[in-house]
C-alpha cells in the first residue's frame, strides 16, 4: 500500500491514482484517479452509496486507503464543511465559538486571544455574518448556518475547501446564496471540492464535474459529462438531457412516469 | 437554627457533606459531556457495571476502589470501543455489557451472602462509611478533572460538538472520548458510596439538563452544571439527615426539584434548549 507520499512538483494540491477503499470486503472506491489543482472548483456527483463521502474522507486523510496512491502538496491546508443536516442545532454554542473551533490546536486556555478574536470578526464580516457573533447557531437562517461552517473552515486559511452536500435540505434561495459564496471564494484563490445530488441546481453550474459510482465514470465540464449515456452509467437510470442557455438540464424519466401514473389526488376536504 | 447545625457536630456527617457536595459538582461537570453526547444511558449503565466490580471485590476481599476501579475502567473502555465502531447497535451492546455486570454483582451477593450494609449502601448510597481518605480522594479527583477540562476545553468542545470535523482538523477525538470515559468511570466510582449505583445517573443528567435550559453557552453550561450539582449534594445531604432518608435519594430529589422549578420558570425557551439533550 502506498499512500500520502509528498506530491511531486506538478502544482497539484492532491493527486489520487488507483485509490481503492473497502468497508469490510465491499469496495466503496475502486481504482479512483483524481487531480485537484489550485483554484479548481469540482463537484462530485453520484447516487447514494457511490462513494462520494468516502472520497472526501480520502481527500481529508481520515480514511485508510486499501490500495493506490494519494499524493498531497507539502503542508496542504484543507478546510472541511460537513453536511449541515448532521449538525446538532441544539448544542450550546454561539456563532463565534463555533468558528473558533478551527483554532482548537493553537491555544490551551478556553478563552480566545486578541488575534483569534480579530480573525473571527474578520472572517464573519467577510461572509456577511458580522452582527451574528454572539447568536446561538439555531437562531440563524439556513444560508447563514451554512456560512458559519464555511467561516470555521476559512479560519484555517485553507488552500482547499472540501464540502459534503453543501446545499442538501436548503431552499432555492439559500442554494443560490451558497453557490455565489463558493464562487467568490474560488475566484479569491481557494480550490473547492463538493459533493452534491442536485444535478440541475448545483452540478450544472460548476466548472468541473466528476461522475462517481465506486469508480470514476467520467470527468469534465457539465456539458461533457451530463449526458444520457454517462448519467445512465453513473446512476443506473435513463435520464434525458436538454440544453437551456448553454447549460445542460437533466430530466429524470421516473419523475415523468410517477406523475402520469399517480395524478394529484383531490383534497378530502 | 441550632437544629439545622447539629449534624455538623458529627465527623461522619461533615465528611459525607463534603463528599456529597464535591461529588455533586464533579458529576455536574462530567454530566455536561454525557448529556451533550446523548450518552445518558451509558452513564446509567456504567454505574451498574461498576456494581459488579464492587460486589466481586467485596467478596474476594480486595480493595473496593481497586477492584471496582479496574472493572469500571474496563467496562468504560469496552463501551467506548463499541460506541465508536458502531458495528452493532450501541445501545444494545451497552445494555448487554452493563446489565450483565450488574446481574453478576447481584448473583455474587446472592450466592455468597451480604456483608454488613455494603449491599444497600452500594445500591442507594450511605455516608456512614465515608472517612477522611474518601474526602481527600474525591477532592483530589475533582481538582484533576476540573484542571483537565480547563486545559482540554477546546478539544472537548470540538470533539463533543463535531467529532468528524474535529478529527479531520487533527484533534485526537479518540483520545478525548477515551479520556472522558475514564473520567466518567472514575467519577462514578468515587461517588458511588454517597449516591448509590441506582441514582448516580440522575446526578450526571439532572444538573447538565437544568444548565442547558438556562444557557446557550458551552462554557457557562459547564459552570452552571457544576454549581447545580454541588448545591444538590449540599442541600440533599442536609435533608438526608433531618428527614432520615438515604443520601442518594435525597440528593437526587433536590436535583429533581431544581429541574422542576427551572423547567417551569424558563418556559418554552428552556424546554427548546434542552430538547436535544439527555437523549
Amino acid at each position: 500500500m502506498r499512500t500520502r507520499r509528498p506530491a511531486p512538483d506538478d502544482g497539484l494540491l492532491l493527486r489520487l491514482r488507483g485509490v481503492t477503499c473497502r468497508y469490510d470486503h465491499d469496495p466503496v472506491l475502486d481504482h479512483v484517479d483524481l487531480d485537484i489543482g489550485p483554484d479548481q472548483f469540482t463537484g462530485i456527483v453520484g447516487p447514494s452509496g457511490s462513494g462520494k463521502t468516502t472520497l472526501l474522507k480520502v481527500l481529508l486523510g481520515t480514511m485508510a486507503v486499501r490500495d493506490g496512491e494519494v499524493r498531497r502538496a507539502p503542508d496542504l491546508r484543507i478546510g472541511y464543511v460537513p453536511q449541515v443536516e448532521t449538525v446538532d442545532w441544539n448544542f450550546p454554542v454561539t456563532v463565534s465559538q463555533c468558528v473558533l473551533m478551527a483554532r482548537t490546536r493553537g491555544r490551551v486556555v478556553p478563552w480566545p486571544s486578541a488575534t483569534e478574536r480579530r480573525d473571527t470578526a474578520a472572517v464573519l464580516e467577510r461572509l456577511g455574518l458580522g452582527g451574528f457573533a454572539d447568536r446561538h447557531i439555531r437562531q440563524l437562517s439556513g444560508g447563514q448556518q451554512q456560512r458559519v461552517f464555511v467561516a470555521r473552515a476559512l479560519m484555517g486559511d485553507p488552500q482547499l475547501l472540501v464540502m459534503d452536500e453543501p446545499t442538501s435540505g436548503v431552499d432555492a434561495t439559500t442554494r443560490h446564496d451558497v453557490l455565489h459564496l463558493l464562487d467568490d471564494l474560488n475566484r479569491a484563490g481557494t480550490a473547492i471540492v463538493l459533493t452534491t445530488h442536485d444535478l440541475n441546481g448545483i452540478a450544472s453550474h460548476l466548472p468541473h464535474l466528476v461522475c462517481l459510482n465506486t469508480t470514476v465514470i467520467a470527468a469534465g465540464t457539465p456539458q461533457d459529462v451530463l449526458t444520457t449515456d454517462v448519467l445512465e452509467r453513473t446512476f443506473g437510470a435513463r435520464m434525458d438531457v436538454l440544453e437551456h442557455a448553454g447549460m445542460p438540464i437533466v430530466i429524470d424519466r421516473h419523475t415523468h412516469l410517477h406523475h402520469r401514473v399517480l395524478p394529484l389526488r383531490k383534497s378530502a376536504s | 437554627m441550632q437544629e439545622l447545625l447539629r449534624p455538623f457536630e458529627f465527623e461522619f456527617f461533615r465528611n459525607g457533606l463534603i463528599v456529597a457536595t464535591v461529588a455533586g459538582a464533579l458529576c455536574g461537570l462530567v454530566g455536561v459531556y454525557v448529556v451533550l453526547k446523548g450518552m445518558s444511558y451509558i452513564g446509567h449503565g456504567l454505574s451498574h457495571a461498576i456494581f459488579g466490580g464492587f460486589a466481586a471485590s467485596a467478596l474476594i476481599g480486595i480493595d473496593f476502589v481497586l477492584g471496582a476501579g479496574i472493572w469500571g475502567v474496563a467496562s468504560a473502555l469496552m463501551i467506548n470501543g463499541v460506541t465508536r465502531r458502531r458495528t452493532i447497535g450501541a445501545d444494545a451492546a451497552i445494555g448487554v455489557i452493563t446489565t450483565a455486570s450488574f446481574a453478576l454483582g447481584l448473583a455474587l451477593f446472592a450466592v455468597f451472602g451480604r456483608r454488613g450494609n455494603s449491599f444497600d449502601a452500594a445500591l442507594f448510597g450511605s455516608i456512614l462509611g465515608v472517612d477522611t481518605a474518601d474526602v481527600v480522594a474525591i477532592v483530589v479527583l475533582t481538582v484533576i478533572v476540573a484542571a483537565a477540562v480547563f486545559l482540554g476545553y477546546r478539544h472537548l468542545l470540538f470533539t463533543t460538538f463535531d467529532p468528524e470535523v474535529a478529527a479531520a482538523s487533527g484533534v485526537r477525538t479518540g483520545l478525548v472520548d477515551a479520556a472522558m470515559m475514564l473520567v466518567l468511570a472514575t467519577s462514578i466510582l468515587a461517588t458511588m458510596q454517597v449516591l448509590g449505583v441506582t441514582l448516580i445517573a440522575a446526578s450526571l443528567v439532572i444538573p447538565a439538563t437544568v444548565a442547558r435550559m438556562l444557557t446557550d453557552s458551552f462554557s457557562r453550561m459547564l459552570v452552571l452544571a457544576t454549581g447545580i450539582g454541588a448545591t444538590s449534594g449540599f442541600v440533599g445531604m442536609n435533608l438526608s439527615y433531618h428527614l432520615d432518608v438515604q443520601s442518594g435519594p435525597s440528593i437526587v430529589l433536590v436535583g429533581a426539584g431544581i429541574f422542576a422549578v427551572v423547567f417551569t420558570v424558563t418556559g418554552t425557551r428552556g424546554r427548546a434548549r434542552a430538547a436535544g439533550v439527555a437523549a
